[in-house]
């Protein structure tokens, strides 16, 4: 089953709210190995002008998957996840995620290509705190493999 | 050590972003980072992606790729480190970033895993102290990302 071409242009959301917590954002940064002190030490993030400890650049990821993935989770798409893989991804900040947030997102399908043997998938994905402050728009290519 | 550069590297450290030369041009000093199975199993938990292929060989040789790969994004990770250090050792300097996912990161049950070695190039210097680098990330000489691009706040 490949990825139904229908669901093209369709748009998901807003999600349930998402709460960034300092945990988390700990949790992440020590799983990829980022050790600068603004994403662990409250006091040296607002030292730096932050409110609280800030997400590395790719913490979005979490986000999306979180509370943004709702169309990959919707049956009638057809997406056979393990065989997917990542194609492209952008993230575009309008400032950092920080400890506190709490953040919901809308997902857009701008586009479903059938290719050879593949079908790419690229969605669209809005965040915004629940006071609608525009956090990130990431963009993200899946390709699911052929048989 | 790895690749061959047309120009001289440019040395630069974690100390801050002042010892950087952000001239257009300018190639930045590669830096290595590592892709062990502990690794990926850290980041399915942080990240909350379980797909199969990123831990369990058997299902990744079922779905027909050699064996466990890295996530996508956890390469992307390794480059975000690459421009957070860029920028000063602040992840909230790193305003855009985006990749392409080239190769997949193979990632052997051993102890020493993956060598995912990182360089950047400045392509050009934009308003509001901002700066646009191109990245490239390669294993064992292949580029696992390209047309990889950051543009940081220096």
């Amino acid at each position: 089953m490949a990825i139904n071409p229908d669901y093209a242009g369709r748009t998901f959301g807003p999600s349930a709210p998402y709460e960034v917590t300092r945990g988390k954002i700990a949790e992440f940064a020590t799983a990829i190995g980022e050790q600068s002190p603004l994403c662990f030490d409250t006091e040296a993030a607002q030292a730096a002008g932050y409110p609280d400890v800030i997400a590395p650049p790719t913490f979005a990821i979490v986000v999306f998957t979180a509370g943004g993935s709702i169309a990959v989770n919707e049956p009638g798409l057809g997406v056979n996840y393990s065989m997917v893989v990542h194609g492209e991804q952008a993230f575009e900040h309008s400032r950092p995620l920080h400890a506190g947030d709490v953040v919901v997102s809308r997902q857009t399908i701008e586009l479903i290509k059938p290719m050879r043997k593949h079908t790419a998938m690229t969605t669209r994905i809005d965040v915004e705190t629940v006071d609608g402050e525009h956090v990130f728009t990431a963009r993200n290519t899946l390709v699911e493999r052929g048989e | 050590m790895v690749s061959t550069y047309s120009q001289p590297v440019t040395p630069w450290s974690s100390a801050g972003s002042s010892s950087v030369d952000f001239k257009p041009g300018t190639e930045l000093e590669p830096r290595t980072y590592t892709a062990t199975r502990l690794n990926l199993v850290k980041y399915a938990g942080a990240s909350g992606d379980f797909n199969v292929i990123h831990w369990s060989d058997r299902l990744a040789t079922k779905a027909g790729l050699p064996g466990v790969i890295a996530h996508g994004m956890y390469t992307m990770a390794q480059a975000g480190r690459y421009v957070t250090e860029l920028a000063g050792g602040d992840p909230g300097a790193v305003l855009e970033f985006s990749v392409r996912f080239s190769a997949m990161v193979a990632v052997p049950d051993d102890d020493e895993g993956a060598t995912i070695e990182v360089g950047g190039t400045v392509a050009e210097q934009l308003d509001d102290n901002r700066v646009a680098i191109d990245i490239v990330a390669r294993q064992d000489g292949t580029k696992v990302l390209t047309r990889a691009r950051a543009v940081i706040r220096v």
